[in-house]
């Protein structure tokens, strides 16, 4: 057989081959949040029920605040309100809710993977774009708009055309102080915001096969920023130890009879790709994103670019306009921006290994400017706060958060004024993204941390780490 | 949901690329009720300044675009989030198409749901067609589903592809599920085959039990 990982869990979750290229996929797993109130609105008001309660699973994350995860504490009303009908409507249909005050409430993409509800071979779906994020157990995982989950609340499917393939080989060992976060900046550097279009991207190579979940899980991430519909790494060893003993993860017997499953999943040695991109993993650099697109990002120790260099008109003008919304000098050096705020957290970086990388800089001096870390779940905070890094953090002058969202996007009130420059470990750099007129620079948890030590933009290579 | 067939429209040209769906539809309005309708919250921030008055510069605030039912872009455009209200917001405004060299996937997928037909065309046609209109404001555009072309204000026309899905949704304003439910006995037999063979996803010994000690 000369099939792809893609192409396996795609033959196994198939219902019905339509005759005009679509396919309806069975959806193992559908991941449920605050921001599903509107399909489950739309699906009361059609009369329809869940299909398959026991394979949804809800947990509050965007509206949720940072402060305090009391239900009142919610002082906007809208998401009040969102969060409440979240425990209503799980409460009405019978699906397991994480909610506001359980120990595994935390970011839906987060969450899947903590808790072996995320698991190799399987289709699951969401209905936010970074679901991509869980591709890194080798599962099939994809964002959709709320016709989409309507759709899969109703019939616990979805239809889809086959996408394409593309392999994007990492070889190499990532250089002292680059990590997941800087190759993944690096590849939609390389590709583009939409390079991977109509792709399905399998990551690959050496540099992927060292990487640990959380790592592989920071590189799927981003997958969706290069316009790719899901990322995914094929299962090995280190994605079975990692899923061994979580809650959801099969046990016994159950488990044996998945492992001899999942090893038949990764792609076939003569398997073809429609696109191969690969990088040389030992050639990178940390990365900042400098524009408000994440292929606009660059290696730290590089100039922010001149659009009068720049010979398309259009693409001058692109470069002009975001280095004045940005507040930018053309070619200035990154490392000459000074910064307002720093925030740690979201599913691109929210998880313990980023707060220890975060922690080991922190621990260095006070922070110059105001930071704010938010663990991506409530179990990582509770094991950061066991290994002591709320310690390190607070002692240092950063805000210690409650899970969620927070300041990624901006819903929960945690949003960085017009104006002001923020330096963030999250997955987004659009115009207005973590708030009206905010300027966001994407960079890995180390670098977000030496940028509140110094107040600048700072090559974390720079301080030794 | 409106059925989609031929559309011929004053067209509004976008001059930038990567318009994502966080401009097209900020954050803070996506907890809105459906019911009030997005097209108040359709380009926010590029739209109005925030005494709530309108930016004279947007091409959708100037006289001859503000009935525009098509939005000609440049490339990448709705990357980023999978918010519906993203077309919610165009098709509540009036726009029934958007032209673009490429669109975000999630975007692309959304959009025919809720009756917007997304077009792909070569960047350089979509230059040229953004030319055309700000040389002559207020032109129109025709969109031909049926015979998947678009007609340019000099007459010359550009096809387009889409696929047979999409394009029978489109044109009889179906509804998915709709569709979907005529196949409920296949998915059923689907449904029992796969529980059987992956059981242990259904079968987990802790499930619904948080875990003690965090």
């Amino acid at each position: 057989m000369n099939e792809t990982l893609y192409d396996k869990i795609w033959n196994s979750h198939a219902i019905v081959q339509g005759d005009d290229g679509q396919t309806l996929l069975h959806v193992a797993r559908h991941l449920a949040h605050d921001g599903s109130c509107h399909a489950f609105e739309f699906l009361q008001a059609r009369g329809l029920r869940v299909r398959r309660p026991d394979q949804v699973f809800a947990t509050p994350d965007h509206g949720v605040p940072s402060a305090s995860h009391d239900l009142a504490a919610i002082t906007n009303p809208e998401q009040r309100r969102v969060v409440g009908l979240l425990a209503e409507n799980t409460r009405r249909f019978g699906i397991v809710h994480f909610a506001l005050d359980d120990v595994r409430q935390g970011i839906v993409h987060v969450v899947g993977p903590e808790q072996g509800l995320t698991q190799p071979g399987m289709i699951l779906a969401c209905g936010d774009s970074h679901t991509s994020t869980h591709g890194a157990l080798g599962a099939l995982a994809f964002g959709m708009g709320a016709s989409d989950v309507l759709h899969v609340l109703a019939t616990q499917a979805i239809w889809q055309r086959r996408a394409k393939r593309m392999r994007v080989t990492l070889d190499g060992v990532l250089p002292a102080g680059v990590t997941a976060k800087d190759a993944i900046l690096a590849v939609i550097a390389r590709i583009g915001a939409n390079g991977a279009s109509g792709h399905v991207i399998e990551y690959a190579g050496s540099t992927v096969r060292s990487m640990s979940i959380e790592e592989r899980l920071t590189l799927c991430n981003m997958s969706i920023e290069a316009g790719a519909r899901a990322g995914m790494v094929a299962p090995d060893d280190t994605t079975f130890s990692y899923l061994f003993g979580r809650p959801f993860a099969p046990q016994g017997a159950n488990w044996d009879k998945a492992l001899a499953y999942w090893r038949t999943l990764p792609t076939d040695p003569g398997a073809a790709f429609d696109r191969e991109v690969a990088l040389d993993a030992g050639t990178l650099a940390p990365m900042v994103t400098w524009g408000n697109s994440p292929e606009d990002a660059l290696p730290v120790d590089r100039c922010v670019p001149d659009p009068d260099s720049e010979s398309d008109p259009e693409r001058r003008a692109y470069v002009r306009r975001t280095l004045e919304y940005m507040g930018l000098t053309p070619g200035m050096r990154l490392t000459e921006v000074t910064v307002d705020q720093v925030f740690i957290g979201s599913c691109a970086n929210g998880r313990i290994e980023d707060l220890r990388a975060a922690a080991l800089i922190a621990a260095r001096g006070r922070a110059v400017i105001p930071a704010l870390v938010v663990p991506g779940s409530t179990p990582v905070k509770r094991q950061a706060e066991a290994e002591g890094l709320d310690r390190i953090f607070r002692s240092a002058g950063y805000v210690w958060g409650e899970a969620g969202c927070s300041m990624c996007v901006g819903m929960n009130g945690d949003t960085v004024a017009p104006g002001k420059r923020c330096v963030s470990t999250s997955n987004r750099n659009f115009v207005g993204r973590q708030g009206k007129g905010s300027r966001t620079h994407l960079v890995g948890p180390a670098m977000a941390a030496a940028a509140a030590l110094t107040g600048r933009i700072t090559d974390v290579r720079s301080l030794g780490a | 949901m409106e059925p989609f067939v031929v559309l011929e429209a004053v067209a509004a040209p976008l001059d930038r690329p990567s318009v994502d769906t966080d401009q097209i539809l900020p954050a803070r309005f996506m907890r809105r009720s459906r019911q009030e309708g997005f097209q108040h919250f359709l380009f926010r921030d590029l739209r109005f300044r925030n005494d709530g008055s309108e930016i004279p510069d947007f091409v959708l605030n100037q006289a001859p675009y503000r009935n525009a039912r098509i939005l000609v872009a440049d490339r990448n455009f709705g990357g980023g989030s999978s918010r519906e209200q993203a077309p919610w917001s165009l098709t509540d405004f009036g726009i029934r198409c958007v032209i673009a060299s490429d669109f975000g996937d999630i975007f692309y997928s959304n959009a025919p749901k809720c009756g917007l037909l997304p077009v792909t065309l070569d960047i350089d046609i979509c230059r040229r067609l953004r030319e055309q209109l700000h040389a002559h404001p207020g032109t129109t555009l025709r969109i031909d589903l049926p015979a998947q072309a678009v007609t340019g204000p000099d007459g010359a026309i550009y096809a387009f592809t889409i696929d047979p899905f999409t394009k029978r949704r489109l044109l009889e304003g179906l509804d998915d599920i709709d569709l979907t439910l005529l196949h409920v006995a296949t998915i059923a037999e689907f449904e029992s085959a796969y529980r059987r063979r992956f059981n242990w996803l259904f079968e987990p010994s802790k499930a619904g039990a948080p875990p003690t000690g965090g």
